[in-house]
């Protein structure tokens, strides 16, 4: 009896510290739904990537991904925004240590891996348009461009993000609502380099392919 | 005590005692995943322009490559884990895969079952699978 009643106030002290904890804190309650948003981002980019796989090879007669897609470009592209990802995680080691120098520099380097990357994109884009392959062409250059074009639409939401945020970093300073946005930036900037993962798997490495 | 009754928000790392959260060790768990994701790319690369790989295992082997750098992607940059504190971020990411393997696999079983029949009405004006 003794025991048992020992027992049940050991439990209810733990649900009552539990409680007395209150709710999460903000910065995760606002990773936590940030993280959400980028999960049915992903969702959206599911569905393009299903009509991608059932057009790849509708090409009505015209070029193919295998005569359009040049892999070194395809690469370098990948490595930029991996880089990005990569300068990106360290400018998130400056902030969580308030360092602002290091917190510019970081973003300094991830802007222009991720304006590389997006010019590298674009001219590859006019190449293709010049050679005759615009997305009217066909279903596969239609499905091509949406997809992939909204990738680089992400990526340049992206990059005037991180100015916006430069220039918040700059009026405001280490403020928390400064923090949690430049966290979630982070979080979306990681998030586009896995869904550049796929593309190049499956748009281009696939597409070449005999 | 307290800091640790947290739950873990997506991209931060796991609850480190104060004392061990170093820059450094941050540093080499980016490093680490730069690198695992460096060669897993310039794998997936090589399998694609190879022929020392049997042609029709190619597909499968450039998939597993795919998932394995999104999985370095989640732990190392993302800092996804199984730890018991990010439980909410895990399960959310469990339902977007599964939605994600549904939409995907559904579009696709389901367009190449129409395909194949409506291939007996013979011409589909080249707009579905041309081989």
């Amino acid at each position: 009896m003794n025991v048992l009643v020992e027992v049940e106030s050991v439990h209810q002290a733990e649900l009552l510290d539990v409680s007395e904890a209150g709710p999460a804190p903000k910065r995760i309650i606002a990773g936590f739904g940030f993280w959400i948003f980028l999960l049915s981002d992903i969702v959206m980019f599911s569905a393009l990537f299903a009509s991608y796989a059932v057009l790849a090879k509708a090409s009505a007669g015209g070029p193919t991904g295998a005569q359009l897609f040049d892999l070194r470009n395809a690469g370098m592209e990948t490595a930029f925004l991996l880089l990005s990802s990569y300068s990106c995680g360290l400018m998130s080691l400056a902030i969580n240590s308030r360092h602002q120098l290091g917190t510019v520099f970081g973003a300094v380097v991830t802007f222009l891996l991720g304006a590389a990357f997006l010019n590298l994109e674009l001219r590859e884009f006019q190449d293709m348009i010049a050679v005759g392959a615009s997305p009217q062409r066909s279903a596969f250059l239609s499905a091509f461009f949406t997809l992939v074009g909204c990738h680089g639409l992400h990526v340049v939401v992206g990059l005037v993000w991180l100015v916006l945020m430069m220039v918040q970093l700059s009026l405001r300073g280490f403020q928390d609502i400064v923090v949690r946005r430049l966290h979630c930036f982070s979080l979306f900037w990681h998030a586009l380099d896995i869904i550049w993962v796929l593309i190049f798997t499956i748009v281009y490495l696939m597409g070449v392919l005999p | 005590m307290t800091d640790t009754r947290w739950d873990v928000a997506p991209g931060d790392r796991p609850a480190i005692p104060a004392s061990e959260r170093s820059v450094s060790s941050g540093l080499l768990v980016y490093t680490i995943g730069l690198l695992l994701a460096a060669i897993l790319t310039a794998t997936s690369f090589w399998v694609a322009n190879t022929s020392a790989i049997w042609a029709p295992g190619v597909p499968a082997g450039l998939a597993v490559l795919a998932i394995a750098q999104m999985g370095v992607h989640l732990v190392f940059f993302l800092h996804i884990t199984t730890g018991p504190d990010s439980t909410h971020n895990v399960l959310a990411l469990a339902f977007g895969v599964l939605i994600v393997f549904l939409v995907l696999a559904g579009s696709l079983v389901i367009m190449a079952n129409l395909n194949e029949n409506m291939m007996a009405h013979g011409e589909m004006m080249n707009l579905q699978m041309q081989r």
